[in-house]
C-alpha cells in the first residue's frame, strides 16, 4: 500500500555534505475537506518523519495538514561513516513506514 | 489653525510616528499585520523571545497556479557547527485553516541548513519561516505568493 521513495548517494568522502530527497505515498488528507455527500471527511495525516544515520537522530519533522499529498522532504546531512540511513514515517490510523538506504563512506 | 496650533500639530505627529515605529520594532516580527491565529501559533514556538528579520531565505515562487503543491525551500545562514547551528526551522502560513505547516529538526550533522518540500496554501497570502539557533535567538523571513487555484477547493 505504501511506498516510499528515497534518493541517498551511494558513495560519498568523509565529511562531504549529501543531499537526502525522500518521498512517500500518502494522501495527506487535510480534515477539512467534505465528501459529496456533505459529510465531513476525517484528517489522515503523516505526522512525523524521522531519519537517524546508524541509529543516531539526526533530522526529524513535524508535519501538519498544509504539506501537500505524497510528501516529499529534501533535507542534507554529514557522510560520517559507512552505514546505513533509515527512514521513518508515522501518522494518524496507526500509518508506519520504515526504509532504509545504505552508504558508503571512504 | 493658527501658525503655532499647526506647529504643535506637526510635532505630535512627528511623535506620534515615531512612537509607532518604535512598538513595530519591539513588536512580534515580522512587522506586516499578521492574522492573530498565525501570530499565536508563532508566539508558541518562540515564546517571549525576540524574533529577528534576516539569516533565512524562503525559496517560494511568486505565482502558484496549484496551491495543492506549491514547492517550498528554506536556507539559514549558519555555519552548522557544534557551536552554532540552527535547532529548527518552523513554516506558517496566514490563511490556511491552520496557521502550523511543518516544523523541521536540524542539528550540527545536517551540514547544511537548507530543506525542502511541497505545502498547500488556501489562497494567496504570506508565508513565514522562523529559525531557531542553537544560541537561542530566533531569526524569519517572509515570502508573498499568490495562489490561482486555492487547496481544498475541490478534489486534489
Amino acid at each position: 500500500m505504501a511506498s516510499a521513495l528515497i534518493n541517498v548517494p551511494e558513495r560519498a568522502r568523509r565529511g562531504e555534505i549529501i543531499e537526502i530527497k525522500t518521498l512517500v505515498s500518502h494522501p495527506m488528507e487535510t480534515g477539512y475537506r467534505r465528501s459529496q455527500l456533505g459529510t465531513p471527511i476525517p484528517r489522515d495525516i503523516i505526522r512525523q518523519f524521522v531519519c537517524s544515520y546508524n541509529g543516531v537522530e539526526v533530522f526529524r519533522a513535524e508535519l501538519h495538514p498544509a504539506i501537500a499529498a505524497n510528501p516529499f522532504i529534501a533535507f542534507s546531512t554529514v557522510a560520517t561513516e559507512s552505514g546505513t540511513i533509515a527512514f521513518q514515517w508515522t501518522g494518524d490510523n496507526g500509518f508506519a513506514v520504515m526504509e532504509s538506504a545504505s552508504i558508503a563512506v571512504d | 489653525m493658527g501658525p503655532s496650533s499647526r506647529r504643535e500639530f506637526l510635532l505630535a505627529a512627528g511623535r506620534l510616528a515615531a512612537g509607532v515605529g518604535l512598538v513595530s520594532v519591539v513588536g512580534v516580527e515580522p512587522a506586516r499585520a499578521t492574522p492573530a491565529a498565525m501570530e499565536e501559533a508563532i508566539r508558541k514556538v518562540v515564546g517571549s523571545s525576540r524574533v529577528n528579520p534576516g539569516r533565512v531565505k524562503i525559496d517560494l515562487p511568486p505565482l502558484s497556479e496549484n496551491g495543492n503543491a506549491v514547492p517550498l525551500a528554506i536556507s539559514v545562514d549558519s555555519p552548522m557547527t557544534e557551536a552554532d547551528h540552527v535547532r529548527a526551522i518552523h513554516v506558517f502560513t496566514e490563511k490556511n485553516p491552520q496557521p502550523n505547516v511543518v516544523s523541521f529538526h536540524l542539528g550540527p550533522r545536517a551540514g547544511r541548513a537548507s530543506v525542502a518540500t511541497r505545502i498547500r496554501l488556501a489562497d494567496t497570502q504570506t508565508v513565514t519561516a522562523i529559525s531557531e539557533l542553537s544560541d537561542g535567538s530566533f531569526w524569519s523571513a517572509s515570502a508573498d505568493v499568490v495562489v490561482t487555484l486555492a487547496a481544498c477547493a475541490e478534489d486534489p
